[in-house]
């Protein structure tokens, strides 16, 4: 089968929308074909790495573990934009997986270097 | 060229899904390929056949059926999105014991992996949504 660079970018805060759960879902299935999958988050979308999601009060399924194990399918390419973090406060510390923190600018020729772009 | 265009967002609500089939329609009509059309997230709403807009506003959903009728266009509705907001076939009434379907003619239900196969057909595919 053809390997592609698909590239999953996450805009959304975790549970507001349901953008980033069904990101997930095709992430997974990414994985699954074998294609070189990566992921960028941008914008609120760096809320779905934070540590320690709470759902119990909102009674919907907490689905940080899946960014854990996004190792086990092989996808570990994970980047997130340095500037939506500060925006928000956070520091790579802050998050449940291990990213690579990067400029706007990077995450930009990033992309570009893409043969798929799926944005959520 | 070879096109693959995915719709995530419902119809009237959002622009998203307009936009998309007028590009899709732009794009056979300058003579490309569309490999597929492929609904995620509230995308799947577009294919309910049960829709009824006012008269005078354009049917969003009888537009994409006339398409594929027209082209044999693929359009693939996302099973597990679909399950989520209650769009059904005949297989999907069935497995999960529902008494009725509306699945839209010209659409049909299948696998995240149709997406996934329609990003590595194409020479380009393009994303509709908010």
């Amino acid at each position: 089968m053809t390997t592609k660079k698909f590239m999953f970018v996450n805009r959304k805060a975790p549970y507001g929308t349901i953008y980033a759960l069904e990101s997930l879902e095709v992430v997974l299935i990414g994985a699954a074909f074998e294609q070189d999958v990566s992921m960028a988050f941008i914008d609120d979308g760096v809320y779905q790495l934070k540590k320690g999601h709470q759902t119990k009060g909102i009674e919907m399924k907490a689905f940080e573990k899946t960014y854990g194990a996004l190792e086990d399918y092989d996808v570990n390419k994970l980047y997130v934009d340095e500037q939506s973090l500060a925006a928000r406060g956070l520091t790579a510390d802050d998050l449940c997986v291990p990213v690579e923190v990067m400029s706007r600018a990077a995450i930009g020729q990033l992309m570009a270097e893409q043969d798929v772009l799926l944005s959520f | 060229m070879k096109f693959a265009i995915q719709v995530n967002e419902g119809p009237y609500t959002h622009q998203a899904s307009d936009s998309a089939y007028h590009f899709t329609k732009a794009v056979l009509a300058a003579g490309h390929e569309v490999f597929r059309v492929f609904f995620y997230h509230d995308g799947v709403n577009n294919a309910t056949r049960l829709t009824t807009p006012p008269q005078d506003d354009r049917n969003i959903v009888n537009r994409w059926s006339k398409l594929a009728q027209g082209s044999e266009l693929d359009l693939v509705v996302c099973v597990a999105a679909a399950q989520r907001r209650g769009i059904v076939d005949d297989g999907e009434a069935k497995r999960n014991g529902k008494d009725a379907t509306n699945l839209a003619p010209g659409f049909r239900i299948s696998g995240l992996g149709q997406l996934i196969e329609a990003g590595i057909q194409a020479d380009r595919l393009v994303v509709f949504g908010d």
